[in-house]
């Protein structure tokens, strides 16, 4: 599934199935390889290369921990020493370690809630823009409530109901309320493509709605889907970091969320240790910054035209 | 008249999606939150009538009786804004503490929304009037970057250096202590002068989509003939840019007021709990970490409803501001 080259359009109604398995078993390039396409295509535009960078020393700093870290984020010390950069928390455990173990939740988070509200934005809205009538009317229906319904209130509704206090709860709070946007996109671009001749031609040459669906339209939308996996993203970060901030998430994780909301419980800016604060808030705005600005590059990755300008 | 039927038909089934999913939600939800609630309750001391416990029964589900019966009796008790008692105000019904608290949030919510509006609009004319340039790279930049911002931390950081470090602005509350609320003179501008901090904690959170589509609403307008013409005919910069360009931009970002009122009031949640400002968001805060099922039920349910009005207004008003789409 190349696309630097968007499944080329079939004039032949039987070439349709020469076009996927032919020719393009030596074009359509490995994961890896379109991965490292879509870094490039991304590179070029100045926004994007900002945000992988930043992203990149995230990422870094994440599988790094171990070494970087001075103490362990979850050791208790007796009183705090000069070692102790950014002092400690109530419980005496090291606040600058704990900063950089916490990269670890947060892009864990971020990354699997933004997959996970990615995949249930394109099927939703690949099957609503795919297939109009009574579905699409539902499935639409559906997505406008969940755009209107304001999603942080929702969130922390949901997490308190679910006693479960465990990453993967957030995850999946996260995943829950952040799809609609990214649906309604994919939607109406599925329905503009459903009508255009490569995905007639395909139909008529009798290919299965699964490959027509998922070889033929979805390439063409690789922008939008990336778009909404960043967006989503983005809103994980947040929401991870407001929910463990309200204390609805699990107190024994080391995340930035949690030394904000241990912060907060013993009054952390009045007794003047300020960097417990501005330290997580910055580090959050450090990832969530990234993740949109990678979305500015976005839209080259299935529009060459849009590239040779950048 | 057939765009306003549209939107009158939709604003109506929204609104029924949305009072039906606050009905399911407790339902759906694994344990008994009504069992949860009731022994709350009970240890916050209320003596438990009938009525209490059936409005409670009500709002998040019995354990017996069919779901259809339910549904009505849900749908009646909204009606009659009965939402039963909460545990974190033992003293008062729920439906009075949200009554409360609604004037707060709902000026708060109004300086913000207009505060962000003006600044982020002239932003934004600013950044699509120089588009491709530096400046246009540093404001979009920037709005990007402040809307990285969790909206509580700022409001954190704030706090700690305008009301804490320099004592410019009161550390907590919506009103200064031993006051009254009233509509006085005194009492009104003592209410203004605490909602500065979360004012302007919530306006630079939610700058950037004011900023983004008053931009690329510029964009689109400045490729239009008349600009073009306005510009061969030697008039000022500043005038084209204004009263040619800006004035025509300004109307589409109208329909950003939804996208930055679901910002807004998602952010007022956390805000106002930092400040202790005492609005809905500050209520909300306290139910959810106190677990308070009615109470967080009913602010949900009044929190949606809001904010589906407050666009349906929108949606109308911008029908007496473009012709346009009368006729479509």
């Amino acid at each position: 599934m190349s696309i630097v080259t968007p499944v080329p359009p079939p004039t032949v109604p039987g070439a349709a199935v020469e076009v996927p398995r032919g020719p393009a078993a030596r074009q359509v390039p490995g994961p890896l390889l379109f991965l490292a396409r879509s870094l490039r295509t991304l590179w070029s535009n100045g926004k994007a290369r900002i945000g992988l960078v930043i992203l990149g020393i995230d990422i870094l700093v994440a599988i790094l921990a171990p070494l970087l870290a001075p103490h362990s984020p979850t050791a208790t010390y007796q009183s705090p020493s000069a070692t102790n950069w950014f002092g400690t928390t109530g419980n005496g455990q090291d606040v600058f370690s704990q900063m950089i173990y916490g990269a670890r939740i947060s892009l864990l988070v971020g990354i699997i809630a933004g997959a996970v509200a990615t995949l249930v934005a394109v099927t939703i809205g690949l099957i609503a823009g795919y297939r109009p009538g009574i579905i699409d009317e539902v499935l639409s229906f559906i997505t406008n409530l969940a755009l209107v319904i304001p999603g942080l209130p929702l969130m922390f509704i949901l997490a308190a109901y679910l006693k479960s206090r465990s990453v993967w709860t957030i995850v999946l709070v996260v995943a829950f309320t952040s799809w609609a946007t990214g649906a309604r996109v994919i939607r109406s671009q599925a329905t503009t493509l459903r009508a255009r001749e490569f995905v007639t031609s395909a139909q008529f040459s009798g290919e299965r709605l699964f490959r027509v669906v998922f070889r033929e339209i979805l390439p063409n939308m690789t922008s939008l889907v990336a778009g909404s996996f960043f967006a989503a993203a983005t809103a994980a970060v947040m929401a991870e970091a407001s929910l463990e901030f309200l204390g609805l998430g699990d107190p024994n994780t080391v995340s930035w969320g949690t030394i904000l909301y241990y912060a907060q419980q013993q009054n952390a800016l009045l007794t003047n240790q300020w960097l417990m604060v501005f330290a997580p808030g910055l580090a959050i705005a450090l990832l969530a910054l990234p993740f949109t600005l990678v979305n500015f590059g976005v839209d080259a990755l299935s529009n060459p035209r849009l590239r040779e300008k950048a | 008249m057939r765009y306003i039927g549209r939107k009158v038909a939709l604003f109506v089934i929204t609104l029924w999606g949305a009072i039906t999913l606050n009905f399911l939600l407790p339902r759906l939800m694994p344990g008994s939150p009504v069992d949860a609630a009731l022994g709350r309750l009970a240890s916050s001391g209320v003596p438990i009538t009938n009525a209490e416990r059936r409005a409670v029964e009500v709002q998040l589900g019995v354990p017996h009786g069919s779901l259809i019966s339910q549904y009505g009796d849900y749908l009646n008790s909204i009606l009659h804004f009965n939402f039963g008692s909460s545990y974190s105000f033992p003293s008062e019904t729920v439906a009075h503490t949200i009554g409360k608290a609604a004037p707060w949030t709902l000026a708060l919510i109004g300086v913000t929304t207009i505060v962000a509006f003006i600044i982020g609009t002239l932003l934004g004319v600013y950044a699509g009037w120089r588009r491709g340039k530096t400046a246009d790279t540093t404001v979009t930049l920037g709005a990007t970057f402040f809307a990285a911002f969790p909206p509580f931390w700022l409001g954190l950081l704030l706090l700690f250096v305008f009301a804490f470090k320099f004592s410019l602005f009161p550390i907590k509350g919506g009103y200064s202590p031993g006051e009254t609320p009233s509509l006085s003179p005194s009492f009104l501008a003592d209410a203004v002068y605490h909602s500065v901090i979360p004012a302007v904690t919530l306006a630079i959170t939610t700058l950037s989509g004011w900023v983004f589509g008053m931009r690329n609403n510029m964009i689109n307008t400045l490729g239009e003939d008349y600009v073009t013409f306005a510009e061969a005919n030697g008039l000022r910069t500043r005038t084209v840019a204004l009263l040619y360009a800006a004035r025509n931009a300004l109307l589409p970002n109208v329909t950003a007021f939804g996208l930055s009122l679901g910002a807004v009031v998602g952010g007022s949640v956390l805000v106002e709990g930092v400040f202790s400002y005492p609005g809905l968001g500050n209520l909300l805060y306290i139910a959810v970490s106190n677990h308070d099922f009615p109470l967080m039920q009913a602010l949900f349910l009044v929190i949606t409803v809001s904010m589906l009005v407050a666009i349906f207004i929108v949606d109308l008003i911008y029908v007496r501001l473009d012709p346009r789409v009368r006729q479509a």
